[in-house]
């Protein structure tokens, strides 16, 4: 009967038509607190061990349970891993959201859905196939409570089967999901897969032109979260203090460290930890035990969110003018309050470079992906050290919380940089030292740790009034002259965060810059415009401020220069209206996103092809 | 004909230094504030128990209190913070170097108003540490606006009544987590000494709220902190005598009703009991007490509470003995084979 179903509702079923092998996209449209998380994962690991480069995006609420969830996949043999706009093959299990989901499709996408919401109704230019996934689940899932979990491994099955996704890749996903703890859930949720797998065999005839092949283009990759990633290099930077506030979407970062530090962090000869993690009672104090731990020498780092950088401003300011070094993650995300929490932003640009009052600017690293996160993690607490001022990295949620594909992360070269520390030793064979004076012309001062055992070491530690020793003070040239070093200091820094990547393009007048997941948008973008448009362009991917000599060279280059950001008032862009001249301003145009999703090429090209006026 | 003077050889400590080895610049504080009273009995506390100066930090926040740990133990490190929250950056600084002794001055503003959530979460963690509240009942740096330990129905100098009910700190104190609890008057030399000298050595946090009156804008009539009327009103607990483990003879406490505490190194703090019956490691009998007194109007000085056996919050989080902050790399950074380990799992 389903049969008939399937054929009377796909206008194409008999038609030969061209497969689509290894570029489209999958969305899952489902109910959170329902399970769906670990049968996605499922999915997008079994494409990935085919070879198949993937990457995964969950649009989810600020919710525990009951409200809508997206999680779309995308298998693009191109590479390409940024989000897509269109939906290819649609599985749809909410029936709040289904009718929306099916009506946003194009023409000749694919639906999965649960039966009785009747789709096939709504168009008849889809490819639907239903599926009873109540009557299904029954047979593999005894206990009524566990149903509901259960249930959604069915469509992994189901799509497995349509999409040619072999089902060894995908029995291998689940158990490596489950992990051994779990053997028994593994089993229960396998049960239900294969249901799945062999309804779709007996009952469903394939009609879309969607599936995937094996390749090769995965091999010695791994699938890891940007938090996660940020987490481990801190683990291999050698942190010491750590110290957090819970805040979505940040709060996986300490999480997954806590794990890693657990399990590689204790002494085993003596059993001791070699790092201290609080949770903090607010980020006004978590800041402030980061500030405290870095001053009495350790390695710390903090981890937040928009809400919480502004909270920690003050303190910031103190870090800058007191000249700590201080680590911290700002995971971005949209809106202050109850805004839109589970989002992705770049929105905490100009706040965050300029953080604090009276006159202060802080380095920023933007990492573009897991491998990024880990080594500007470790870069990171060497140029707060070497600095000794509080250093950002800005991921952003889609960065920190979805699952990305990466190359293995490669394990620092270099030894831990602790900056310019006096022992007692060198106490001693100096006779004293100036905390606040340039001696080596860096902009960069001595300093001394507590506990150092000499008369000579200890130092007073305020803001900014106060002299080359450390003495309080109000005079005006003393004052001046502590700005001017910071300032040199910043300058230094130019040379020492880390650099664009630059790819010029001979034939380009137009250059796109681009930082963090944007990336991913620009990338594919740039392959758009030139093969749809003729439009060739240059691209220098920003990596940090200050901003580096690149950027001014890369203006100079080109007529004009798209600076392309996820926020609203452009904010990158205005730090370089602070720092350029006239000239180099007048190249600068703007194309922004800030609707909360992550930044997906077409969105791009469209805005681009529409300022060229093409 | 000339004679030779010799001079008089120098007073050292136990650590082989001169009492000037404690001391800070000078106190830009008004004269007669209670606060400098409070930094020179600092001085001479950790003078006579010989600890090393360079193993010292000192914290702050804002106000007229918190500009004090720039006025002793010069030789220490010292870190004037941000307004109320000088617990956070000293929690940071003792996970960092847990050999260091740490110790903290504040005001009832600092401590009261704005800082009262990092208060609160300090006490809970019982970091070992010594909190010292300056405590005056009056913004002194912006002219003597009420705090929040200002009594009710005292009276500012243009004529203002408190008409709301003040915070305790110590009985905050007592019933969120602190271990040391005790109130002293900057005026009583030897009761604050003792304390202080407590303070020291306890292994985990002190807190000391110290009624210091400010001579320029609360000493004067109608005001519940004035030199007056502490004088008037001060009700000692109990008589207190610190023995350092060193030095067992100098008991200056009469025998009798004395209880003995023996503290972390050794050291014993003989609290001798007055008039009533009191149990220092009863939080009950305290909080009563307190209660007690506030009802008669007197203001309660003495040790409260001590606790020396509850766990503190280093010991809570298992670390290294060695301060974290020098451990070397290979202690600090995970050989290679667990990068790959890692990375083999993610796969």
């Amino acid at each position: 009967m389903s049969t008939i179903e399937v054929s009377a509702t796909s206008p194409r079923s008999g038609e030969f038509q061209q497969p689509i092998v290894n570029d489209f996209s999958i969305q899952v449209a489902t109910v959170n607190g329902s399970g769906s998380q670990t049968a996605n994962s499922v999915l997008m690991r079994a494409i990935f061990q085919m070879g198949i480069p993937v990457s995964g995006k969950n649009m989810f609420p600020s919710n525990i349970q009951g409200l809508p969830t997206w999680f779309t996949i995308r298998a693009s043999k191109q590479g390409y891993i940024g989000r897509k706009k269109e939906v290819d093959f649609l599985v749809a299990m909410n029936p709040e959201t289904a009718r929306e989901d099916v009506m946003k499709l194009d023409s000749g996408a694919a639906v999965v859905y649960d039966e009785p919401l009747k789709l096939d109704a709504l168009r008849s230019d889809l490819h639907f196939y239903p599926v009873p996934f109540d009557k299904l689940v029954g047979p593999v899932c005894p206990e009524a409570k566990l149903r509901k979990l259960v249930r959604n491994m069915i469509y992994d099955g189901i799509v497995a089967n349509l999409l040619s996704i072999e089902m060894e890749e995908v029995h291998k996903a689940l158990f490596k999901q489950f992990g051994k703890k779990k053997a028994k859930a593994a089993e229960l949720n396998w049960g239900a897969c294969q249901a799945g797998y062999d309804y779709a065999s007996k009952t469903l005839t394939k009609s879309d032109p969607y599936r995937v092949q094996r390749m090769n283009a995965t091999a010695g990759k791994i699938i890891v979260e940007g938090n996660a990633a940020a987490a481990l290099g801190c683990v291999f930077a050698g942190v010491t203090v750590v110290t957090w506030y819970p805040i979505t979407p940040s709060s996986s970062l300490v999480e997954s460290m806590i794990g890693y530090l657990k399990r590689f962090r204790i002494d085993k000869e003596t059993g001791k930890s070699t790092y201290a993690v609080v949770q903090a009672e607010d980020e006004l104090s978590a800041i402030g035990m980061v500030l405290g731990a870095a001053w009495a020498g350790a390695r710390s780092a903090t981890s937040t969110a928009g809400p919480g950088i502004s909270l920690m401003s003050e303190f910031v300011g103190l870090g800058y003018y007191a000249e700590i070094p201080a680590v911290i993650f700002d995971v971005q995300r949209v809106g202050p309050s109850t805004g839109l929490p589970t989002r992705t932003a770049q929105g905490d640009i100009i706040s965050t470079a300029l953080l604090s009052h009276g006159d202060t600017k802080h380095p920023l690293l933007f990492p573009r992906s897991p491998e990024e996160c880990f080594s500007m993690a470790i870069e990171a607490f060497d140029l707060a050290e070497q600095f000794q001022t509080p250093v950002f990295v800005m991921l952003d949620l889609d960065l920190g919380m979805n699952n990305w594909m990466a190359d293995a992360f490669v394990y620092p070269t270099k030894p831990i940089k602790r900056g310019k520390v006096l022992t007692a030793k060198e106490l001693e064979r100096l006779g004293g030292f100036a905390r606040y004076k340039d001696v080596d012309g860096d902009g960069v001062g001595y300093r001394t740790l507590p506990g150092t055992n000499h008369p000579q070491a200890a130092y007073f530690t305020r803001g900014s009034g106060h002299n080359e020793k450390a003495q309080y003070t109000e005079r005006e040239d003393d004052y001046v002259n502590n700005m001017d070093r910071l300032s040199h200091k910043f300058e230094t820094m130019r040379a020492h965060v880390p650099q664009a990547e630059v790819e010029y393009n001979p034939k380009a007048n137009v250059g796109f810059v681009a930082f963090g997941t944007s990336h991913y948008a620009v990338e594919e973008s740039r392959d758009q415009l030139k093969s749809e448009y003729g439009i060739e362009t240059s691209y220098l991917r920003l990596r940090a401020y200050p901003f580096t000599q690149d950027l001014l060279d890369f203006i100079h280059r080109h007529d004009r220069v798209y600076v392309v950001e996820q926020n609203r008032d452009a904010q990158m862009l205005g730090l370089m209206r602070l720092e350029y001249g006239a000239a180099e301003i007048a190249k600068l145009r703007s194309m922004k996103y800030y609707g909360g999703l992550p930044l997906d090429a077409r969105t791009v090209t469209d805005d681009i092809v529409r300022q060229e006026g093409k | 004909m000339s004679t030779t003077v010799t001079p008089p050889p120098k007073k050292l400590n136990r650590a082989g230094l001169e009492v000037l080895s404690y001391k800070g610049a000078k106190t830009t504080l008004c004269a007669g504030c209670g606060h400098n009273a409070i930094s020179e009995r600092i001085i001479e506390c950790f003078y006579e128990l010989g600890v090393q100066p360079w193993n010292v930090a000192k914290f702050s926040g804002i106000g007229c209190s918190s500009k004090s740990p720039a006025y002793f133990l010069g030789l220490s490190h010292g870190f004037n913070g941000v307004h109320g929250r000088m617990p956070s950056i000293a929690t940071g600084a003792m996970l960092a170097n847990r050999t260091v002794l740490g110790i903290g001055v504040t005001g009832d503003g600092d401590t009261a108003s704005i800082g009262m959530g990092q208060f609160m979460h300090l006490l809970r963690r019982n970091l070992p540490f010594i909190y010292i509240i300056e405590d005056n009942g009056v913004y002194g740096l912006t002219k003597g606006q009420f705090s929040a330990t200002a009594d009710l129905g005292s009276k500012l100098k243009t004529g203002v009544i408190n008409e709301l009910p003040p915070f305790d700190c110590c009985a905050l104190a007592l019933r969120c987590g602190a271990t040391f609890v005790a109130r002293s008057f900057s005026g009583d030399k030897k009761q604050l000494q003792a304390i202080l000298k407590t303070a020291i050595v306890h292994n985990g946090l002190s807190v000391i709220d110290v009624i210091s009156p400010c001579t320029t804008f609360n000493d004067h009539e109608g005001s519940t902190k004035s030199y007056s009327y502490i004088k008037e009103h001060d009700e000692i607990l109990n008589e207190l005598d610190f023995v350092p483990y060193y030095d067992d003879i100098s008991v200056e406490i009469d025998e009798g009703e004395v209880k003995e505490i023996e503290l972390h190194d050794g050291s014993k703090l003989r609290i001798k009991k007055l008039g009533r019956d009191y149990d220092p490691s009863n939080k009950f009998d305290a909080l009563k007490a307190m209660d007690e007194a506030e009802k008669k109007g007197e203001v309660l000085t003495g040790v409260f509470y001590v606790d020396t056996k509850k766990p503190n919050f280093m010991e809570m989080l298992n670390m290294e003995d060695a301060p974290l902050a020098t451990l070397p790399e290979s202690k600090v950074r995970p050989p290679k084979e667990v990068l790959d380990q890692v990375m083999e799992e993610l796969r």
